[in-house]
């Protein structure tokens, strides 16, 4: 047993990107259609109040609204602030505003980017137009952008029945997030040891039993875990199943058989598949050791030692 | 008084350092040292706590799940009372609250945490915007903030100069306390986007708080002084930014009518206000005057860990009324862009 030391602590890129579908109601989809289209559609609520981007429902009464409407791609800014160092999945690459827009024909604003040439070309009050997309798929991205203007206003907000052919009827949100991920001192100990083939857990000070791998915490007693310590590398099925389903993208032939193994000084099971022995063997209470194959970062699987069965009573707590 | 069926006390409260990372440390490993620090306080240990509740966001880390992981910190073996919200912890101390009231538990322990440093956390908040017209344009925590800051300022509610005085006053508080990641003079530096400059922003790092609650004379047993919950409420406003005044906050206002605090004054207000144009919103709809002390721990301008910074608020506001420094206190604590949703709580101490 030795006081964790602390290793450099580990650290490496993590992107995680996940494709949410979602599908549109009517007025969601007429709405994204229509950017297709060239057209901005809002909602008119029972008030008579015109909504762009539209709602299905009433913020103030919760009636569902579908009463279309198509209003200008002009408008007026009403609030506005410039943004210097556009972040990657912007809509500019270059210095712009964000701006809160009212369509002309709207009551409510519209959150896109404007482009100008610096902040003094900017103000609360001035005029813009839409810029569309070179290619439109149906989404809010169809506006590339906003951009100063100073014709004429468009007019009032006039009925629109939603209706265009191959409607757009879901949008696929693609996000990308980076992170640099660290597993912190326990689990950085826990790796390190590793590429040295060796496995190490740590024991909690109170009720003394020895985590593998180790998180840093005792779940039982709620107290830091501080002590490192050696485990295995022998061990002891507790507990298998036989997998006949072949993994994609894993190449191991079935049937092969998986199992928690409680490695010798270790208080809970690793799990880790069982080679070197035909699949109908494998039984509680087998002792087995690990097997590494070059450049692994872990053990490959573990394989009978040759030793006799642990007795039940040696391994009954770790099942 | 007699506004809810039992009276609920916070009769602890610990935070950690907030610091801008924490590499070294899993997120349990931040958590516990919180967790014993209020068990301590109050004598209690894990397993005579009624119930357990946890704020925190998967997101922030980048992975599935993550608040399972700090189950660990609590000691959940034996089997315990728990649950989660994936907001900020001041949203688990509502549930905690509800729980007692209920009359299931007497006691629950409430703790949250983030750790911001992992990812960049102005485009991680952007997946919490509406993903149909939002989101897809990635309009970041501080360009939205800004917009709300320009709304401000076009109406002649708060010029640059007053913004800055907001944060110079908050990490000047911050001073007498340990915990915060700013304290003392910061640059208030250039644009991060006009019209906020940096000295607007929050610090951007980890950390973690916790609370116990107790209900009635168990609450006399084990603190000196409880901090009361007279009142306590929450409301939601329309996610779209564009159907909302971004110089106000009604939402803030009818927690706080809810709450009760308009029926008497208050002396300290520890406000969730992230950028410095906040306070000036959250200041108006609490309806705030100068002698009130604002913010006195520096607010989540001197350290706003993402999850944890609003129930910060409601522990530093019992903190003061535990200690004396305070008789009658309101916390807030916010999630979403631009104020979107406010938590509103009373925090008194009996009077003597
Ligand atoms: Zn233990």
């Amino acid at each position: 047993m030795t006081a964790a030391s602390p290793p450099e602590i580990l650290r490496a890129p993590l992107v995680v990107e996940f494709p949410f579908t979602r599908s549109l109601g009517p007025v969601q989809s007429a709405f994204l259609t229509g950017l297709r289209e060239g057209t901005v559609l809002g909602v008119k609520t029972s008030d008579g109040k015109v909504m762009v981007p539209p709602v299905e429902y009433d913020p103030v009464t919760a009636e569902e609204i579908r009463e279309l409407v198509e209003v200008g791609a002009t408008g007026t800014v009403t609030t506005w602030a410039w943004n210097d160092r556009p972040r990657s999945q912007q809509p500019l690459d270059t210095p712009f505003a964000w701006v809160l827009v009212r369509l002309d024909g709207a009551d409510t604003d519209l959150l896109h980017a404007l482009d100008a040439p610096g902040p003094d070309a900017v103000r609360t009050g001035m005029r813009v137009r839409v810029r569309w997309a070179a290619e439109r798929t149906g989404a809010i991205t169809d506006i590339a952008c906003f951009e100063p203007y100073d014709g004429p206003a468009g007019g009032e907000a006039v009925p629109h029945d939603g209706d265009f052919a191959d409607a757009v009827t879901g949008i696929v949100a693609e996000a990308r997030l980076d992170y640099v991920y660290s597993p912190g001192r326990a689990q950085t100990a826990y790796i390190a040891a590793l590429s040295e083939r060796r496995t190490v857990g740590e024991r909690c000070p109170s009720c003394h039993k020895v985590y593998v791998p180790p998180r840093g915490a005792c779940p039982t007693c709620g107290v830091a875990t501080t002590d490192r310590v050696e485990v295995g590398p022998a061990g002891t099925v507790t507990t298998y199943c036989i997998v006949n389903i072949k993994a994609k993208n894993l190449d191991i032939e079935v049937p092969y058989v998986y199992a928690h193994i409680a490695l010798d000084g270790a208080g809970l099971a690793l799990h880790g598949r069982i080679g070197g022995i035909p699949y109908d063997q494998v039984r509680m209470g087998l002792r087995v050791e690990p097997v590494w194959t070059e450049g692994g970062r872990h053990p490959d699987h573990y394989r009978p030692t040759g030793e006799p069965d642990a007795d039940y009573d040696a391994y009954k707590e770790l099942i | 008084m007699a506004r809810y069926a039992r009276e609920v006390a916070v009769v602890a409260f610990a935070q950690s350092d907030h610091l801008r990372r924490t590499d070294e440390l899993s997120e349990v490993e931040m958590v516990m040292p919180v967790l014993h620090q209020v068990l301590a306080a109050t004598g209690l240990k894990a397993g005579e706590i009624g119930f357990t509740c946890s704020g925190s966001s998967d997101y922030l880390a980048g992975r599935a799940f993550s608040f399972t992981m700090t189950l660990d910190g609590v000691g959940a073996w034996p089997p315990i009372s728990e649950s989660h919200v994936e907001m900020d912890g001041a949203w688990a101390l509502y549930e905690a609250w509800v729980k007692i009231q209920t009359g299931e538990a007497d006691t629950a322990l409430v703790y949250s945490y983030g750790k911001s440093s992992p990812g960049s956390v102005r485009d991680v908040l952007t997946r919490q915007l509406d993903p149909y017209y939002v989101a897809p344009l990635w309009p970041d925590a501080v360009a939205l903030a800004a917009l709300q800051a320009q709304a401000l300022i076009d109406a002649g509610e708060a010029d640059e100069a007053a913004l800055a005085a907001v944060g110079a006053r908050s990490r000047d508080a911050a001073v007498a306390n340990p915990h915060a990641q700013l304290r003392g003079p910061v640059p208030q530096g250039d644009y991060q986007v006009r019209p906020l400059r940096t000295g607007d922003c929050p610090p951007i790092g980890d950390g973690a708080a916790a609370v116990v609650l107790a209900a009635g004379d168990l609450a006399r047993r084990l603190c000196e002084r409880p901090a009361w919950i007279t009142g306590i409420d929450h409301r939601i406003e329309a996610h779209s930014l564009g159907l909302r005044d971004l110089t106000d906050s009604p939402s803030t206002r009818l927690a706080a009518e809810h709450a009760g605090v308009f029926e008497a004054p208050v002396d300290t207000a520890e406000l969730h206000a992230p950028f410095s144009s906040q306070e000036v919103v959250l200041r108006k709809a609490l309806g705030l005057t100068d002698e009130v002390s604002v913010n006195p721990s520096g607010g989540a301008l001197a350290a706003n860990p993402m999850m944890a910074a609003g129930l910060i608020r409601i522990g530093e506001a019992a903190a003061r009324i535990h200690r004396g420094a305070s008789r009658r206190a309101v916390a807030h604590a916010t999630s979403g862009p631009c104020l979107q949703q406010n938590l509103v709580a009373v925090l008194e101490g009996d009077a003597r």
